[in-house]
């Protein structure tokens, strides 16, 4: 065991794979040499050489396209997008061809690839820094969503994407790079320094897609949460006074509906997160999953908590963060409805 | 109140733009004529080492490369020297592809199948360039390479069952008509967006430069395509990486239709765009069966030495209506295939074989026959597992397969509801 930030975490799982696969190659803007706007990739050309870990053009469309025919030839690309506010030129690269390519040519041809990329705002990065598409993704037939929210799932989660056999869209809540986040801004940062979930193996293993992680565990109330939102659910938990079970999605697709049932029902209270904007958003789908199989366990209408739809503002971000406060309003106002 | 969209600029006539948008020199009714293009008997430039200095192509990548003179003898420094087996075997992938397309087309025209897209007067392009790669060389073609097939021997059966969608489609029906996917036959699954497989193509040129392969990419698009951004990737990345590639852009003059221009702009040539990304550049007489042999060789002797991506445009001419479902005399006129001045690439490759004595019109006559009957034989057989019009025999339940390599959840509750 050792302790990792949840860059160092992913730096491990893409040291791991690159040592143990030849065809693990890692592209994007500024991964090789300098390691990446936030440290990802940083040490990895040097140590497993230039052919390994490189620096592509300043184009998402053409880093997920190469990337596309490499894993069809079998090799298992895993690639930078270096902000999720990015991705969109690479968008149709993604959804038409990734997506499709063994359903359209019935398995001859696969997409065992990784899109490594950073979400979600709290970092003062403005609209085009910010942004959580996730839910651009799931609608999507044929690609992965994984989201963690700690150094150990970051490690486990990224080593069983590069290794899954589909093309696996992994984001990172940047906000808890380098530390959890409550949704405070005026709390001073904490780091992973010294928390359970930055103790992270330095070897290999892996976390199974599918299966979200109870968070906290509580009979007053479920929040169904992800990423940066998980720690922002608790603190709020704690600042209304309530025991929840918080459940981390870790995979939006696919999902743990399971879990969520089995949590809903227990509860019979629901609060679903998100930091990503609120119509037809990831929630919406969750809304409508729990509704039709835990309608009759129901003691109170489902209530999310989500971005404004608005772009995500510069100066007012944290107005626009559903942060510890607004969570914890909207906790206390649905305990006593 | 002003929105804000209002322009408020003064208009003082010192800006003499004006908004250019390009027309085709012919509409229908007008008649056609093509004097203006100079077809070059003697003049093809000439042939430099394969391993040339890229900017060096300049003359290949604006001229046009020939090795068929219109009269059927040959003339400049390509001459790729077949033999006379090789053209013939040329020679009967084309007049099979054609053949394939002429019945395909009217079976759709009777309802069997929901479309389909001919390549009449452009077989030469992807013939003669899958004769001149290796069959282990990934392909990455567009919908009007089905020339390739019939060059590296797919099975007919097989094509006429995936084009009818039927229990003989391998793909189980998921795609239309002519998107192919051939594995085993190095023809990379065909994408209904346009220009995705150029940079996909680099990506897999890429994979082998890694591996130490000794196979290369091949891809294709229209000259319409080449107007996506996956087109400018695909050079970008092909130079940056000096990727074993060949970029094909064939210039069939249409997109539907919008003519050439339209994707063209003021640019000199197709084949000039990859001299800007310093990738050697060539534009052949696409109807010209040797010559995209040989600038085919050429680019996959370049590719194979380590000497990086080519780009070839064929200069070449769509004869027919873009697919089943558009009649481009309403938008081109109806006799502007006939007025085209390089000729059809079968009647030229013939006549040459006729001018070296080793081909007649009886056999050619013959020949034709034969695949007329090969062809028709091949569709019964697949018409026999069925049509567009018979009742589908494919498992409701295979539709929830491959989305992903196991059926998740998600989906195994919905084929549950779906009831299969
Ligand atoms: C991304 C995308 N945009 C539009 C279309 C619709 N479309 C299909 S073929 C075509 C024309 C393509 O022309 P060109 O590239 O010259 O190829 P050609 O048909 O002449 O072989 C268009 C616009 C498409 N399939 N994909
Ligand atoms: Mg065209």
């Amino acid at each position: 065991m050792a302790q990792m930030n949840m860059i160092e975490a992913i730096r491990s799982a893409l040291d791991v794979k690159l040592s143990q696969d030849p065809d693990v190659l890692i592209f994007g803007e500024d991964v090789g040499y300098f390691g990446g706007v936030f440290r990802c990739t940083a040490g990895l050309q040097e140590k497993h050489g230039l052919h390994r870990v490189f620096d592509t053009p300043i184009a998402e469309g053409g880093i997920v396209g190469a990337a596309v025919g490499m894993a069809a030839f079998g090799l298992r690309p895993c690639i930078e997008i270096q902000f999720a506010d990015y991705i969109y030129p690479g968008y149709d690269q993604i959804c038409s061809e990734a997506a499709r390519m063994r359903y359209r040519s019935a398995g001859e041809f696969t997409s065992p690839l990784t899109i490594r990329t950073p979400v979600g705002g709290g970092i003062h990065g403005g609209q085009t820094h910010s942004q959580s598409p996730e839910a651009l993704f799931t609608h999507i037939a044929g690609i992965k969503t994984i989201i963690p929210s700690n150094p150990y799932d970051a490690k486990g989660l990224l080593i069983k994407a590069i290794e899954d056999n589909d093309p696996v869209l992994f984001l990172e809540p940047k906000r808890l790079y380098n530390g959890p986040f409550e949704g405070d801004p005026n709390i001073p940062a904490v780091s992973w320094a010294g928390h359970e979930l930055g103790e992270v193996p330095e070897g290999h293993y892996t976390i199974d897609f599918e299966k979200a992680r109870l968070h906290t565990q509580g009979s007053a109330l479920t929040i169904i949460c992800y990423g940066t939102m998980v720690w922002v659910a608790e603190a709020a938990a704690k600042a209304a006074g309530i025991e929840a079970d918080i459940l981390d999605l870790r995979s939006l697709m696919p999902l743990d509906l399971d879990s969520i049932i089995k949590s809903v029902k227990k509860t019979g209270r629901c609060m679903v997160l998100h930091e990503a904007t609120r119509t037809s958003g990831f929630g919406a789908e969750l809304i409508a999953e729990i509704q039709e199989h835990c309608f009759y366990a129901l003691e109170a209408p489902i209530v999310r908590v989500t971005g404004w739809d608005t772009p995500y503002p510069h100066a007012l971000e944290w107005e626009y963060f559903p942060g510890k406060a607004r969570v914890t309003k909207a906790i206390t106002k649905m305990m006593e409805g | 109140m002003n929105s804000p969209n209002d322009t408020a600029t003064p208009k003082t006539g010192q800006n003499r733009s004006k908004l250019f948008v390009p027309e085709p020199p012919f509409r229908p009714g007008d008649t056609p004529d093509f004097s203006h293009i100079r077809i070059p008997a003697d003049h093809s430039p000439g042939r430099p080492d394969p391993m040339v200095d890229a900017y060096d192509t300049e003359p290949q990548a604006t001229g046009l490369v020939r090795v068929l003179r219109l009269d059927g003898t040959i003339a400049g420094e390509w001459n790729p020297k077949l033999d006379a087996d090789t053209l013939r075997e040329g020679l009967r992938h084309m007049m099979l592809t054609r053949c394939v397309d002429t019945r395909m087309f009217s079976m759709q025209r009777q309802g069997k199948m929901s479309f389909y897209m001919k390549s009449a007067g452009e077989e030469a392009v992807a013939v003669a360039s899958a004769m001149a790669i290796n069959k282990t060389d990934m392909v990455f073609p567009t919908y009007r390479q089905q020339g390739i097939l019939m060059a590296r021997g797919w099975p007919l059966k097989e094509l006429m069952c995936q084009c009818l969608s039927n229990a003989g489609d391998k793909l189980e029906g998921r795609s239309i008509p002519v998107l192919y996917s051939v594995r085993d036959h190095g023809f990379f699954s065909i994408s209904g967006n346009l220009g995705t497989q150029m940079i996909q193509a680099v990506g897999w040129g890429m994979a082998c430069a890694y591996k130490g392969e000794d196979g290369i990419a091949v891809a294709f698009t229209g000259e319409g395509a080449t107007a996506e951004g996956d087109f400018h990737y695909a050079l970008n990345f092909a130079s940056t990486y000096r990727a074993p590639v060949i970029l094909n852009v064939v210039n069939n003059q249409w997109a539907i239709s919008s003519f050439q221009g339209i994707a063209a702009g003021q640019g000199k040539s197709f084949a000039f765009r990859g001299l800007g990304f310093g990738l050697a550049s060539i534009r052949v007489d696409g109807n010209d069966f040797l010559a995209v042999y040989a600038a085919t060789k050429w680019a996959a002797e370049r590719a194979r030495r380590g000497g990086g991506t080519t780009v070839i445009e064929h200069f070449t001419y769509r004869k027919e209506g873009h697919s089943t479902s558009d009649d481009p005399t309403k938008y081109r006129p109806k006799s502007e295939p006939d007025a085209w001045p390089f000729g059809d690439p079968i009647e030229r490759l013939k006549g040459h074989l006729i001018v070296l004595g080793e081909w007649d019109e009886t056999r050619h006559e013959e020949l034709h026959k034969a695949l007329t009957i090969e062809v028709r034989e091949s569709y019964k057989e697949a018409e026999a597992l069925g049509t567009l019009a018979t009742p589908s025999k494919i498992n409701p339940a295979s539709m929830f397969e491959e989305v992903f390599e196991d059926v998740p959840t998600h989906l195994r509750r919905q084929r549950q509801e779906m009831g299969v």
